[in-house]
């Protein structure tokens, strides 16, 4: 951690040959890396406007009149996934964990439990999300309940929480497990009861563990959220379609695509960031070279 | 060939009753019986697979025997269906791999069990805690996290954390087998520190010097029975049993 400190505070203390050699692999790698970068960004700017369509291309995808009367329209439209993910994203952290802790009852007589958990992630994990939203957000309106509680949006959404708390469930299990035996009989051998143990010793570290797949599995969500427009709700990637048929022109998607992007891509880096902490922090030092 | 020893006039603190454990087909204790009276320190030594970590964690119904009694203060705390919550709260054990909580500062190691299982609260809990950690020289690092603490500073909370239960029994399973020499030395000053307290210590150890300094008996696992029980001055200055002998040829050259 301290490591490279000292070099930098007071004066310049004199660099041993080794030192030196370093550095100088260290600035060679840097500048291997920015011309190989340079190469290829070069390239694809200078080819591709040279393809035959191109004109054709830049007209209906990246039309900046259609860029600009495009662009509230859809991030109004976006408001409506935020909301999606705002208000699934708890719902499937809470199923998930029962669901986790379900599966990891020891009790003999917990087994239907234990087996209908495990027929759950089975389940939700093998149907593709795009029908289980097809499935539910139309199949549980069709019974006929009363509005509010009859919504396509609110169906969809559900089915989205639960094909995800599927995924969830079995970081969360992983987690679980990871946990060394050692710790249960610590904090057994201390008197706690096994509910005690797992929600003061256990799942603290479980769930520490998992936060950088957690978050893997979000970012994915803030994506899907766009699937629930299937079944009728106007959200962002829907606007777009309607914006694409009125005008003719596929700039929408393209405008669509950024404002996603503008979210899910500091999620991404917020993951690898925790990422490459917490494997620093347990795969002990880098070997040299 | 087993030979209860020890106190006669009353009831033993901690008595095994021809307890017998099986791991599948491995059978690691084998009808063995042992009793140990309130106060007393008794050290448990042998080769490795002996039955010595077995045999601590089913007095503290870490592991159900398989057959014969685990009694504590005459009572049978191997019962079938019984509780072992309440029976933990008497008995400590400090495990040869610390199992510090990593996720939690020292104190909070040591005063969780305090609140949660004894319902103390939290000024109570830190107070007692904190003067343990006085006590043994630890004070100053209260707020660190496990991670921070060299082993020896980790054993010595481990042994802490069991202690600021007030158990009777202090279970101690290889405490300082995980450390570097020059670490084993401050962990074994500590249980120096409670003999005589009244606390009642079953020690498993590889440590000769400490067990026969410390105990008031010394007991020889061999294949998961009591080869030969005797103290310190006839169990390594004269013993009887052939195997004894031989375990000691090997481990005190």
């Amino acid at each position: 951690m301290a490591r490279g400190l000292h070099r930098r505070t007071g004066h310049q203390p004199r660099l041993t040959q080794r030192q030196q050699h370093e550095r100088q692999q260290r600035r060679r790698s840097s500048l291997i890396a920015a011309t190989s970068t340079l190469v290829v960004l070069v390239a694809v700017l200078v080819l591709v406007p040279r393809m035959p369509r191109w004109d054709r291309v830049k007209q209906s995808f990246f039309d900046v009149d259609q860029m600009g009367d495009s662009f509230p329209r859809l991030i109004d439209a976006f408001w409506l996934d935020v909301k999606i993910f705002a208000w699934t994203t708890p719902a499937i952290f809470a199923l998930a964990l029962l669901i986790a802790l379900a599966r990891n009852s020891r009790s003999p007589a917990l087994f239907p439990i234990r087996a209908l958990a495990a027929a759950y992630t089975d389940v939700m994990r093998g149907v593709p999300v795009i029908l289980w939203i097809y499935l539910v957000g139309f199949g549980v309106p069709g019974l006929g309940i009363a509005r509010p509680f009859n919504s396509p949006l609110l169906w969809g959404s559900v089915a989205l929480a639960m094909t995800y708390s599927g995924y969830v469930a079995e970081v969360f299990r992983a987690g679980i497990d990871s946990v060394h035996e050692s710790q249960r009989a610590a904090a057994r051998s201390l008197g706690l009861s096994s509910t005690q143990t797992m929600r003061h010793v256990v799942l603290p570290q479980a769930i520490r563990r998992v936060v950088p797949p957690l978050l893997n599995d979000l970012v994915s969500l803030q994506k899907d959220v766009a699937l629930v427009s299937l079944i009728g709700p106007i959200e962002i990637l829907r606007q777009a379609g309607i914006d694409k048929s009125k005008f003719a022109n596929f700039t929408p998607f393209v405008v669509a695509a950024l404002i996603f992007l503008s979210v899910t891509i500091p999620l991404t880096r917020l993951t690898d960031y925790l990422w490459q902490r917490e494997r620093r922090r347990t795969s002990g030092t880098r070997v040299a070279a | 060939m087993t030979n209860h020893a020890g106190s006669a006039a009353s009831t033993p603190k901690v008595s095994l009753r021809g307890i017998t454990k099986s791991f599948g087909s491995n059978t690691v204790l084998h009808n063995l019986s042992l009793d140990v009276a309130t106060g007393e320190v008794v050290s448990l030594i042998g080769p490795s697979g002996s039955g010595k970590t077995t045999l601590l964690r089913c007095v503290n119904l870490l592991e159900h025997i398989d057959d014969g009694a685990v009694l504590l203060d005459g009572d049978e705390i191997s019962a079938i269906g019984r509780d072992p919550n309440p029976v933990r709260r008497r008995v400590g054990i400090v495990f040869q791999s610390f199992n510090l909580f990593p996720h939690m500062s020292v104190i909070r190691n040591i005063t969780l069990s305090l609140t949660k299982v004894l319902g103390q609260s939290h000024d109570d809990a830190n107070a007692h805690a904190s003067g343990l950690l006085r006590r043994f020289g630890l004070s100053e690092k209260a707020d660190v996290y496990p991670d921070q603490l060299s082993g020896g500073q980790q054993q010595r909370v481990a042994i802490i954390r069991a202690l600021a239960m007030r158990p009777e029994v202090l279970l101690l399973d290889e405490i300082t087998s995980a450390l570097d020499p020059e670490l084993v030395g401050e962990v074994l000053d500590v249980v120096r520190e409670l003999k005589g307290s009244g606390i009642t210590l079953l020690i498993a150890t590889h440590e000769m010097g400490f067990a026969r300094e410390i105990s008031d008996r010394v007991c020889f696992l061999h294949s998961g029975s009591v080869a030969e029980i005797g103290s310190p001055l006839q169990m390594f200055d004269s013993p009887s049993d052939e195997r004894t002998r031989q375990f000691l040829r090997r481990v005190m050259p």
